[in-house]
């Protein structure tokens, strides 16, 4: 890993700074003008365009086993997604992707 | 008279705010342990919790910097998780639009998921409010929201410090996105942009610089907005035949 303090820090500003003029947008703006309906259609799926595509190699290829696939790994994400959209309760989820990996990782010894 | 309403408004933001602190604890928990567990400091890790409050970019953040991406990837990527804020303070715009600036500057601070929440559902059900109950409660779901949000980060990073790595910690990272996304697939224009993202990103993820996933995301919003356009048009044609 090649990350320099200076470089998280980096990070850390310019998200800090993306994310609250993204926040005051529209709050900023005199007059609260309204944005076109084909935008908003677009920002609605942004969390459930990114994450899922951030997390899909983490699962299948995971650094832990060297990127080889991993039946814990792979049955406690299937359960946590499960659970969320079952329950719509994200505690829920993360407790049950939790625990099927804790249960897994012990019988696989 | 005029101060008691809005400290009650403020009051009655503190109740609905309160029940988030479920969700909160452990997301900024798990932030502080992934964080360290990634290396960061507890200063960095404080730094993300304090500046940015936004869980979801947070950890897409870090994992960008545990992916060694450029940092325009890691930055661009981490806001690209937090574009749907856009939609909430343009929702919010014309109940808090009248404010004085410095106050729409710190209510774009804590606008999180769950204050944007609660309070919208309010403004909904109590369309009377004035504009300084509406800030009050508004104020009053953050209150007890934002600083838990530091503490949890504050304690995960202390305890990811002394966690042994039999634990499993790099799934931290994989699971608490998953819980987030399993709530979010409600509908059929969901779950293709979810399908739409995994799918492009396994085929991309050669790209250089993760800009796979930058091209993943944007191909996968174009298919969740074409689909809720072709659900909630097709009624209409059908009609008009």
């Amino acid at each position: 890993m090649s990350m320099t303090p200076a470089h998280i820090w980096l990070v850390i500003v310019l998200v800090a700074l993306g994310t609250w003029l993204i926040r005051f947008s529209f709050l900023g703006l005199i007059g609260g003008r309204q944005l076109p309906p084909w935008l908003l259609r677009h920002l609605r799926y942004t969390p459930v365009a990114v994450l899922p595509g951030l997390v899909a190699p983490l699962v299948l290829w995971p650094e832990a086993t060297g990127g080889a696939p991993d039946p814990a790994r792979l049955l406690a994400a299937g359960a946590t997604v499960a659970v969320g959209a079952i329950t719509r309760n994200v505690p829920a989820a993360i407790l049950a992707g939790a625990g099927t990996l804790f249960v897994m990782l012990r019988l696989a010894g | 008279m005029n101060t008691t309403s809005t400290r009650a408004f403020y009051l009655a933001g503190l109740r609905d705010g309160a029940p988030f602190l479920l969700v909160v604890v452990p997301f900024g928990f798990l932030f502080g342990v992934a964080g360290t567990e990634a290396g960061l400091s507890i200063a960095q890790v404080m730094g993300f919790s304090v500046a940015v409050i936004a869980g979801a970019a947070q950890f897409a953040a870090l994992q960008m910097l545990q992916d060694n991406a450029p940092t325009v990837i890691a930055v661009v990527t981490a806001l690209a998780v937090n574009l749907r804020m856009a939609m909430y303070s343009a929702s919010l715009a014309p109940h808090l639009g009248g404010a004085p600036l410095w106050q729409r500057a710190l209510a774009a601070y804590v606008l999180v998921d769950q204050v944007y929440a609660a309070s919208v559902a309010r403004y909904e059900t109590t369309p009377a409010m004035t504009l300084p109950q509406k800030l009050a409660f508004y104020f009053g779901t953050a209150t007890p929201l934002v600083p838990v949000w530091y503490g949890a980060t504050w304690a995960g990073a202390r305890a990811g410090e002394a966690i042994p790595p039999s634990l499993a910690l790099d799934f931290v990272v994989p699971i608490t996105f998953l819980a987030l996304v399993g709530p979010m697939l409600r509908t059929l224009a969901h779950l293709a942009a979810a399908a739409t993202s995994v799918a492009a990103m396994l085929a991309l993820s050669a790209l250089p610089y993760n800009s796979g996933l930058l091209l993943a995301s944007v191909l996968a919003m174009i298919v969740g907005a074409r689909i809720e356009l072709w659900q909630t048009r097709r009624p209409v044609m059908r009609d008009a035949a």
